[in-house]
């Protein structure tokens, strides 16, 4: 079994899943941070490969990409950092990025080297589903990485079943039709979307991301779903950070949590 | 044969990379867009359209001293005639007509030069629809008369201020707005870029041109088919209609034209089909000017409408199979042509137009070649810019 399947089945609600922008706040800071969100209790960790020409992103983390790419950080770096964290880390860790940087190292060169250093599950917001399923399939199942799809509140039931079949790990609701660091007060209408998902009784775990960015909206999430996930407003907590990292995510990371650990 | 295949690819570029927030509206689009553009009375209301709003057909001009000068039989395509001044507003009636059968009641656009963003913003005052155009900081600062054009058309001009501020981050931009308006909103894509069934969408509409050329020339020469025709090419959407009904006439030279800005290995360069690598960029794999690490590298060209990093996957599959020739004008190159034109023949041309022109220079034909070049626009928005230049 997995890491990533291992982490949900030993733990059925509240999971915490934080994502952050490699090469961000500064190129070295990589193993720091996924050191302290380990050592926070955080479940699963997203590690953004930073991009150009980030389409789903907000302002908030095309910023935090920009300043990671003028850092020096490349997919190469990247894999070179996360080997040497994945020595001492047994949190899973899943990489997000566009295609095109999948396609510019090779496809199969890519997986392979994700497997390699220990990145469980790849979140590739542009692949095409159908793409997948026709192309990357069996790479995927041969370097054993879960791919992880989106659903929307616009994404039909038949396509929801579809993703349902062919994600691994868990899927990724997001929130509302918007872009990444939104922080709006979650609606009664996401609240409805967020039952119709729930009510489909899913063969895979479900996360609720894009728009979670405090305790309230966490806690909100995590009632429709297995956990939630929190990008921008990480990225904005390191942004403002004065203190060491690890003080800065620690703190954030309990108030995102606030009790719900203790009570679960 | 050149043809494009169910899922949106020509040869190995194109098909579709886009995140599932944009699924639905992309596919409700593909589904519907052949049948719509097949049904006569879209194709009555359409036609009618282009004859009594944009002055179609626009004339081919036998340009006899422009001829005299390269010794050999040149016909311009008048499409700097058409309302507007561009043949940008040929897809923005189609994309208008197709926003409205969907139901759709608020338009975006990104625009490079601001042409498609003029033309956008005319449909949209006609039909009675509010329009946000996204133009990057950038080309506001360089192109202000058709920023200007814009708002007294009744557009909210948004600047686009990641990346480069040029139009690859105004596209950007726009594809998030649409993302973020996924219910009432269509998203009017100005060239043969973007997911499928965007670039056959646009040269379908484009393709007006070709068809009149045909006409147009056998009417003038007793053939229907010229030895050459040339235009320029961004994302190519002008080059797409004037190519579309000669795509599959062999004996037909299709000369796309890009820019070379500074020169191609200055550094300082749009011509995508030299030193772009396949990659994906808008939601089409295509080819782009990118680093190793698949970062878009931003192109650089003297004009607004030439400056983007990737070329319409139907230009990169003409291209890289031999069916079309790329020609690579400088800024400097472009100018001069401009001015020739200008004192030539009386026609003031666009800047990425004139790319076109100084082509004439580079390739070969023969005495009784006949050649049609893409009048793609004219030049009034580019007035400060040959002020600069001229010395």
């Amino acid at each position: 079994m997995s890491r990533l399947e291992k982490t949900f089945n030993n733990k059925k609600q509240n999971l915490l899943n934080v994502y952050f922008t490699a090469g961000f706040p500064a190129l070295e800071d990589t193993e720091t941070i996924i050191h302290s969100l380990s050592n926070s209790g955080v479940d699963v960790i997203e590690v953004g490969m930073p991009y150009s020409d980030p389409m789903a992103d907000g302002p908030t983390i095309q910023k935090s990409g920009m300043q990671a790419l003028e850092n020096g950080m490349s997919v190469s770096v990247l894999f070179a950092q996360l080997e040497k964290v994945r020595a001492q880390v047994e949190t899973p860790l899943i990489l997000m990025g566009y295609f095109n940087q999948v396609m510019q190292f090779g496809e199969e060169a890519f997986l392979k080297r994700c497997q390699a250093v220990g990145v469980d599950g790849l979140i590739l917001p542009d692949l095409p589903l159908s793409v997948y399923e026709n192309e990357y399939q069996d790479l995927f199942k041969k370097y054993d990485l879960a791919p992880i799809f989106l659903i929307t509140p616009q994404t039909s039931e038949e396509r929801i079943r579809k993703i349902d079949q062919l994600s691994r790990g868990f899927i990724y609701v997001v929130s509302s039709a918007a872009i990444t660091g939104n922080s709006k007060e979650i609606s009664p209408e996401q609240v409805a979307y967020f039952k119709r998902i729930e009510n489909m009784n899913l063969r895979l775990p479900r996360m609720i991301g894009f728009g979670i960015s405090d305790h309230q909206s966490f806690t909100t999430a995590c009632q429709y779903a297995d956990g939630a996930i929190i990008g921008s407003a990480f990225i904005r907590a390191l942004e403002n950070g004065n203190g060491e990292l690890e003080e800065t995510i620690e703190t954030f990371v309990k108030g995102i949590r606030n009790d719900l650990t203790l009570a679960s | 044969m050149i043809t494009i295949s169910e899922d949106g690819y020509y040869g190995q570029f194109g098909g579709a990379f886009i995140p599932e927030m944009l699924h639905p509206n992309v596919e409700e689009i593909r589904r519907t867009y052949v049948d719509m553009i097949n049904d006569e009375t879209f194709q009555k209301q359409f036609r009618q359209l282009l004859s009594d709003y944009v002055g179609r057909p626009t004339p081919l001009f036998l340009a006899e001293r422009l001829s005299e000068k390269y010794q050999t039989n040149i016909y311009l395509k008048r499409e700097d005639l058409c309302h507007t001044g561009a043949h940008k507003v040929n897809n923005t009636i189609g994309q208008i007509l197709l926003a409205q059968r969907l139901g759709k009641k608020r338009i975006i656009a990104e625009t490079g030069a601001g042409q498609h963003g003029v033309a956008t913003a005319t449909v949209c005052a006609l039909m009675g629809l509010p329009c946000v155009v996204y133009m990057g900081a950038v080309d506001i600062e360089r192109q202000q008369p058709n920023v200007a054009r814009m708002k007294m058309l009744g557009a909210e001009v948004r600047p686009a201020m990641s990346g480069s501020r040029t139009l690859k981050d105004a596209t950007n931009e726009a594809i998030r707005d649409w993302i973020n308006n996924p219910e009432d909103t269509h998203y009017i894509i100005g060239s043969v870029v973007g997911p499928h069934p965007y670039p056959d969408m646009v040269a379908r509409f484009q393709s007006v041109i070709s068809e009149e050329i045909k006409w147009q020339l056998e009417a003038a020469t007793g053939k229907a088919n010229p030895d050459l025709i040339i235009a320029c090419v961004g994302g190519g959407s002008n080059a797409a209609g004037a190519f579309y009904h000669y795509l599959n006439e062999e004996k037909v030279r299709l000369i796309a034209v890009e820019a070379s800005g500074l020169g191609v290995d200055s550094g300082e360069s749009a011509a995508t089909s030299v030193l772009g690598t396949e990659g994906i960029i808008h939601g089409s794999r295509t080819l782009l000017m990118q680093t190793p690490d698949g970062q878009i590298i931003e192109p650089y060209s003297i004009s607004a409408g030439l400056d983007y990093p990737g070329i319409g996957p139907m230009h990169a599959h003409l291209i890289q199979s031999g069916r079309a020739e790329a020609v690579h004008i400088t800024d400097q190159e472009a100018l001069t042509a401009a001015y020739d034109l200008s004192k030539r023949e009386g026609i003031i041309p666009a800047l990425e137009t004139a790319h076109a022109f100084a082509a004439l220079d580079k390739i070969e034909f023969k005495k009784s070649d006949v050649i049609v070049v893409n009048l793609s626009g004219r030049g009034d928005k580019d007035l400060n810019t040959y002020i600069k230049h001229l010395g």
